[in-house]
């Protein structure tokens, strides 16, 4: 019987001789492990509890990503980052600090993560290395800890489905307004417990920071990872990046078997929108089109991204968002904000009235940057809108151009 | 060995017109605002203070209490404090009718039993705050009040090993 894509990496990451078959539990050899400022404290406590000073299993695929709280906006977060720091170092793991960026983007843009390798990590959206035909999976801390010592995992390996994206995505449409309709038609449990591979020339047309953005969703629609197979545009640039030369072969068999295929077709889609109280309550943003907002967020490990920027600077230029909204920019990671200064990107939206902030989460996770108050209406391109999550007000979520034109307005606007 | 039936009594997640709770998030379990919290103590207090019509659960738990919920019960991110904080009330075992991946995970590894109850939203009137139930996590039969009888999905080899364990760190010691 042929493998789908999670088989094959799993496959080529474990030893036993448990069938690498749905439903079967697996140890899973893990290429690299994180951890970031949430749980990181709780790793090395775990840790120590159970391994005391004994060493990790390979200090050189141990990593921790400080994305959070950065820098912290209050002592117990300051405390929680110095507890991993002081032990990275008598461990002599490598820290990305508070300066890096989002651990996932940093994981694509350093190379650390490459098609076919398997990366976890305590972040729900590690899957969102799906983009580029990585494992990467989100664990709790005392997963991670064991991950650090043993270097390895059980799994169960996920029955996968195909989703079929076909149809050209009509303009002003973009990858999160794609995102939004697949995660509509999915909704909250749609993959749950599943592996999505995603094809069709709508797929393929995608670029990075796009796949990334769908990859980026699976977590919503209750998935274990989505996985776009990589172009040769991507496979270029993850050799770039991670210095190897080739990777596993990771195209599904022929006749592998997938538990459910849903094909979507984007012909004629409108900008989509995600109203509260969830990510799957998602309507056309012409249904709630003219309700005022009070603040934006870009940003986030879904839509932060250079491209998503300059895709919003373009719009904004020479312009003013609407007096009274608070619109924050997040950039993804140091790379990305490098991109934006140089380009001149970030000076645009400077000048349209944007806080730019450093590197990282943002307002995604009630971190350190723009929290709702009640009776607050936020737009933001993160991933999540669950009452309680960004604050006491209304989440939206949209793509950055939706955002961006909502900004300008100053209400829930169809961008053109 | 421990003991493989679990008894309690019953909590259930209903929102506030009645209807089981479905995608209870870890930011309602456990909210973004605690999580710089590494004492499994100091959980417990602040369990579900997220979730509307259940923020002050964490007053009227008792140890040995059973929780139930309807579908993708602990979706979002990967916090174990979302598990931690239940264990630190004493609850014994969380009933739904799914559960979100990674928080099921953590839950395993925390050696929390985790019962998948399928179809549990069809017949989720029958169960009602304070009533008693037992399960059996070898064979998945639960018994509600000494009464009604039910089929719940056993524990895997893989959960019951690591709940026979203690937790994943006794269980990888035992095997690796």
């Amino acid at each position: 019987m042929g493998k789908t894509i999670v088989q094959k990496i799993f496959q080529a990451h474990t030893s036993g001789d448990t069938p690498v078959e749905p439903e079967r539990i697996i140890w899973l050899g893990l290429d690299v492990r994180t951890a970031r400022d949430f749980a990181g404290a709780n790793v090395v406590q775990n840790y120590r509890a159970h391994y005391g000073d004994t060493p990790v299993a390979d200090q050189d695929r141990t990593f921790f990503t400080f994305d959070l709280v950065v820098p912290p906006n209050n002592i117990p977060y300051a405390n929680n980052q110095q507890i991993c720091r002081v032990w990275a170092r008598a461990q002599d793991v490598k820290v990305y600090d508070v300066d890096a960026g989002i651990g996932s983007h940093v994981a694509i843009e350093e190379g650390l993560a490459y098609p076919g390798s398997t990366f976890v990590g305590t972040d729900s959206h590690l899957n969102i290395l799906g983009a580029i035909g990585s494992f990467g999976q989100g664990m709790g801390d005392q997963d991670i800890a064991f991950a650090f010592k043993t270097g390895k995992t059980w799994f169960e390996v996920p029955p996968t489905m195909k989703v079929i994206v076909t149809g050209d995505l009509p303009a002003p449409c973009t990858a999160r307004d794609l995102t939004l309709a697949v995660m509509g038609r999915l909704g909250s449990k749609g993959a749950l417990g599943r592996a999505i591979e995603f094809y069709g020339p709508a797929i393929e047309a995608l670029d990075l920071p796009g796949r990334i953005t769908l990859a980026s969703q699976v977590t919503e629609m209750g998935g274990i990872i989505g996985f776009i197979p990589p172009s040769e545009e991507i496979l270029a640039y993850a050799r770039q990046r991670s210095g190897r030369a080739d990777f596993i072969d990771i195209v599904a068999d022929p006749d592998a078997v997938y538990v459910e295929t849903v094909e979507i077709d984007v012909t004629g889609l409108e900008p989509l929108i995600a109203c509260p109280p969830n990510p799957a309550n998602v309507v056309p943003v012409r249904e709630v089109a003219g309700k005022r907002i009070d603040s934006v967020f870009l940003g986030s490990c879904t839509n932060g991204r250079f491209e998503d920027f300059a895709a919003v600077a373009e719009i904004v230029k020479g312009q003013r968002i609407a007096s009274w909204v608070m619109a924050s920019v997040v950039p993804a990671t140091r790379t990305v904000f490098e991109q934006m200064l140089r380009s001149g990107v970030l000076a645009t939206l400077f000048d349209a009235g944007f806080i730019i902030s450093n590197p990282g989460c943002g307002g995604c996770a009630s971190g350190h940057l723009g929290m709702t108050g009640v009776g607050q209406v936020n737009i933001s391109t993160s991933n999540r809108n669950f009452p309680g999550k960004q604050g006491a007000g209304d989440t939206y979520l949209a793509s950055p151009a939706t955002a961006a034109w909502s900004a300008l307005k100053g209400e829930i606007t169809v961008p053109e | 060995m421990k003991e493989t039936t679990i008894q309690g009594r019953l909590w259930v997640l209903t929102e506030p017109d009645g209807a089981l709770y479905d995608d209870i998030d870890t930011d309602m379990i456990f909210h973004n605002r605690y999580l710089h919290i590494t004492d499994v103590a100091q959980m417990g207090q602040y369990a579900l203070d997220n979730l509307k019509g259940w923020e002050d659960f964490a007053k009227k738990a008792q140890p040995g209490d059973i929780v139930m919920a309807g579908r993708n019960f602990g979706s979002g991110s990967s916090r174990q404090q979302a598990v931690d904080c239940f264990q630190a009330l004493g609850i014994s075992a969380i009933v739904a009718e799914s559960f979100g991946a990674i928080y099921k995970r953590n839950a395993i590894n925390s050696g929390l039993p985790l019962v998948t109850f399928p179809n549990l939203t069809a017949i989720a009137a029958q169960f009602e705050n304070g009533a008693t139930l037992a399960i059996n996590l070898e064979t998945g039969e639960a018994v509600l009040n000494d009464e009604t009888r039910f089929q719940a999905d056993p524990l895997s080899q893989v959960q019951m090993d690591i709940y026979q364990a203690g937790n994943l760190f006794a269980y990888g010691k035992t095997v690796l």
